[in-house]
């Protein structure tokens, strides 16, 4: 089978397949597919407000999809980057509130930095266990999430809650740290965009890390030797590439990633930090880099069509009777046939490649 | 001639099996290419042919593991549909695979009725395949302990359970593939042996080889497989091996070695009183000690699984042991707390492992990147500090590619998309181009045809001439005879002895290998 078809074709025949699965359940609770799928595309693509949404959850996904690949490249299955994200989101509360800064863009610098820090010492614990001790990191690291949720849950009802407030989260930010959003961004060049989605420049931030890590793991002697140890460990042994360390970095990168997340979920969204600031994104990180082939850049696609049909969710939930848990229904679908049945569409299409090819 | 090998009734009837006209590709490769055979009933046939030539495909298809794009398959002259391997049985054909697919932690006879068990209890079958295994180790020299757990089982007596799994199953045609790769000669011996009784009892095996020697011991005919077509088929009597190895590589070949005696220098590496006890608490090397010279190839002959895979593991730096090891006079530390595979890369010594596959290649990875690895943190390999010149690599790799005439010479092609014998250039012209002072070897040619066994025996004698030092392993003796200036041969963890070359042969060496110390022994490692 050509590249190009194991690229293009593979991926959107499985989405074909998931929607129209997702059609027959959104028949069987009696509401019309067809609307749905309007709704879900005017909602999330119609307008500069749907895109203001959508592309503010491509940012999420385009990092922790990212966290994942790089994980994933080392063959090390990191589940835990919502645990990860949500520790890098308490650091960009400690640094945003405890930290005066003189404008965004030197407290967003500082936030990257903090909650890369904070979300690389998470992921570094279940590294450590994995790389010295032999415990899989897949269990340690879903495990690290609930720790994760109870540390924030715990710091937010008793550390970091204002004294006057009954709601479990920070203050909010001083409002000179507030991102700029794509509207601001995008003025100056004339171009009207709708002010009230929450897309911001870590948009562009999470693209430039995309450019980065595919530099990393192709260019560099650390790339190479994370892909060798993926691929590999036997010959990386062999080679003289030490495990202990390729887990660890990897882990970190991975984990400093997941972590950067939270700079666009509480720093471009509410101003605050709340429970549920990471709203699963760590877990579609992981679907976005199935579909992503774990490539730096093959990964931007999927945040982008999950991106989709997470606000396009949220259009159905509002102006139908179709519950958001419907969503949550397309989405696994969607994770399904695009990651773990991925052969069902790909042994069909191969044969019908070789087919083809002897015809001809 | 034909009709008299079998006698009587056989000679008439239809061969055991006819294959005919058997196409089969894989996307563009044609691994079979109209493939004609007969093979006679109560005959050993053997199918000779290099790697990639299309036997195990041919096998597979046989097997019921591959359907054929086209032509067909008779058994017994009857038109026989091999849709999968049960089908394969029911026709009365067993296969005895390169790699057991036996349960280790089961006993013999649980392997034995496995999937054959012909019932909700296991305890009659298990009752009626103990009757038919003693009966059969009467019959052919097949014993084996029937409680005996697989594990605990030598290779020979494992690879007599498959045998005994395809007689179970009623098997008429027994196909063997390379039987004996893992066998000390006295074993092979043995096997053959239990193949000409299961001939004589009128069972037709199809022994697939790439050792000449084998054909010509055994065989009644030999078919010769080249690049999926069908060459010839002949009488093994009126065949020579190096009419054979001609057939199989479409041109003359030298069997032989040519090399001028060593001119040894200065020891090199200087091992002394080297110990191993691997993860699971087993002792696999008991104090070893061995020099290796400036300008020699010392070779170490022994059974699969005898320490040699650890001593060269832990030279290489990615085993740890105790004792000493010195090279070029420096201490190593054999601990590894301090030393890796890299370090002693550094300490000028290369290595080609002897599981291209799992250690010595990344298959997934292009070959460019494969001349890299280990390698790559090498300054002509970097732009700077941060990248790497990937460039400059694809361009080394080029010459490289060149100079060892890997074929097809595309740097661009996983590692995986190559022949056994060019992968193994690949590891080769990676290792030797680095020039190092002492070269580890593990079963450099396993797996190789015979086009690229030459080739690469040639570039081993070529650095031994230019004054570095070889420490050769392989379980093919004829290999260990021909390259090595000395032999020692290993035997349960130790040194059983050495020989000279040109002063011993196949059967004191086996001997030796089986662990068997003779009157004779005299000398000791210089």
């Amino acid at each position: 089978m050509p590249k190009w078809a194991d690229v293009l074709l593979v991926p959107l025949f499985s989405l074909v397949i998931a929607f129209a699965i997702s059609a027959l359940v959104i028949l069987a609770i009696g509401e019309d597919p067809i609307r749905a799928m309007e709704l879900m595309v005017t909602g999330s693509l119609g307008s500069t407000y749907g895109w203001g949404y959508t592309l503010y959850y491509t940012t999420n996904f385009l990092l922790t999809g990212l966290a994942v690949s790089i994980a994933f490249q080392a063959k090390l299955f990191n589940i835990g980057g919502e645990g990860q994200a949500l520790i890098g989101g308490l650091g960009v509360a400690l640094v945003c509130l405890f930290v005066p800064w003189p404008n965004w863009w030197t407290a967003m610098i500082g936030a990257i930095l903090a909650s890369a820090v904070f979300g690389a010492l998470w992921a570094a614990i279940p590294a450590y266990l994995q790389a010295r001790r032999g415990s899989h990191i897949v269990i340690t690291t879903i495990m690290f999430n609930f720790i994760a949720a109870s540390v924030l849950n715990y710091m937010l009802s008793h550390v970091l809650r204002p004294p006057a407030s009954m709601d479990p989260a920070t203050a909010r930010f001083a409002s000179e740290l507030r991102l700029p959003r794509l509207a601001d961004v995008l003025e100056p060049f004339g171009i009207a965009f709708s002010r009230s989605g929450p897309a911001n420049v870590m948009l562009f931030v999470a693209l430039a890390f995309c450019v980065l890590a595919y530099v990393m793991m192709s260019r560099t002697k650390l790339g190479f030797e994370i892909r060798a140890f993926g691929q590999s460990e036997p010959a990386a042994h062999y080679a003289g590439i030490s495990a202990f360390r390729i887990i660890m970095i990897a882990m970190l990168i991975s984990g400093a990633l997941s972590g950067v997340m939270a700079v666009n979920s509480v720093m471009g969204g509410p101003q605050r930090l709340v429970m549920n600031a990471v709203e699963g994104a760590g877990f579609i990180g992981i679907a976005v880099a199935l579909m992503g082939r774990s490539h730096p850049i093959g990964i931007i696609a999927p945040a982008l069509l999950f991106g989709f049909l997470f606000q396009g969710g949220s259009e159905l939930a509002i102006e139908t009777t179709i519950p958001r848990e419907m969503i949550v229904i397309i989405q696994a679908l969607v994770i399904m046939f695009t990651g773990a049945l991925d052969n069902l569409v790909r042994q069909p299409l191969e044969a019908m490649f070789a087919l083809g090819r002897r015809k001809s | 001639m034909i009709a008299d090998v079998t006698g009587g009734a056989a000679a008439d009837a239809a061969p055991a099996i006819e294959l005919r006209g058997i196409s089969k590709a894989f996307g563009p490769v044609q691994a079979n290419k109209d493939i004609n055979i007969r093979v006679r009933k109560g005959t050993i046939h053997g199918i000779i042919g290099e790697n990639g030539a299309g036997k195990s495909t041919l096998m597979s298809i046989l097997y019921g593991f591959y359907r054929s794009d086209s032509g067909e398959v008779l058994i017994d002259g009857k038109p026989t549909q091999i849709t999968d391997s049960l089908a394969a049985i029911r026709a009365g054909i067993g296969m005895v695979f390169q790699h057991f697919k036996l349960v280790e932690n089961f006993t013999v006879l649980e392997n034995v009725i496995l999937g054959a068990e012909g019932g909700a209890l296991l305890q009659p079958s298990k009752a009626r395949a103990r009757k038919l295994l003693t009966q059969l180790a009467d019959d052919y020299e097949l014993s084996v302990d029937p409680d005996a757990v697989v594990e605990d089982l030598n290779v020979g007596h494992q690879q007599r359970v498959e045998i005994l799994k395809a007689l179970y199953r009623q098997a008429n045609i027994l196909i063997l593939d390379e039987p004996t790769g893992v066998l000390t000669p006295a074993e092979a011996d043995h096997l053959f042996r239990i193949l000409r009784g299961l001939k004589e009892q009128g069972k037709t095996i199809i022994l697939i080889t790439h050792k000449l020697r084998e054909i010509m011991e055994v065989t009644d005919e030999v078919s010769v497989m080249r690049r999926g077509e069908m060459v010839a088929t002949v009488n093994t009597a009126d065949t020579n091996p190096s009419e054979l190895a001609e057939l199989m590589v479409g041109r003359k070949v030298l069997l032989d070695v040519q090399k001028t005696p060593a001119q040894p220098g200065e020891v090199v590496v200087s091992v002394r009183n080297l110990q191993v006890i691997d993860r699971h608490g087993v002792e696999r090397l008991r104090g070893i000690d061995l020099d290796v010279r400036a300008g020699e190839i010392l070779g170490i002959a022994g059974v699969a699984g005898n320490g040699q895979s650890q001593l060269l593991e832990v030279l290489a730096g990615m085993m740890p042991g105790t004792g000493t090891m010195t090279m070029n006079g420096k201490d190593m530390d054999l601990s590894l707390r301090r030393d890796n595979a890299r370090t002693r890369r550094e300490d000028s010594i290369a290595h080609v492992h002897e599981d291209r596959h799992r250690c010595g290649l990344i298959l997934d990875f292009m070959a460019w990147e494969n001349v890299a690895f280990g390698y790559h943190d090498r300054p002509e390999y970097q732009k700077n500090a941060l990248l790497m010149d990937n460039a400059a690599i694809l361009e080394d790799a080029k010459g490289k590619i060149e100079r060892f005439d890997v074929r097809p010479p595309n740097p661009m092609l996983t590692a995986e998309s190559f022949s056994g014998g060019n992968q193994q250039k690949i590891v080769l012209a990676r290792e030797i181009e680095r020039n190092p002072d002492l070269l580890l070897v593990g079963q450099p040619t396993r797996g190789v045809d015979i086009g690229a066994i030459e080739f690469i025996h040639k570039r081993l004698i070529e650095l031994r001439d230019q004054g570095k030092a070889i420490l050769l392993v392989s379980v093919e003796l004829d290999e260990i005879l021909s390259l090595s200036d000395r032999i020692v041969v290993m035997f349960d963890g130790k040194i059983m002895g050495e020989r000279d070359p040109e002063q011993t042969n196949a059967q004191e060496l086996g001997l030796l290998m089986a662990g068997v110390v003779g009157d004779s022994v005299t000398g000791d490692a210089a």
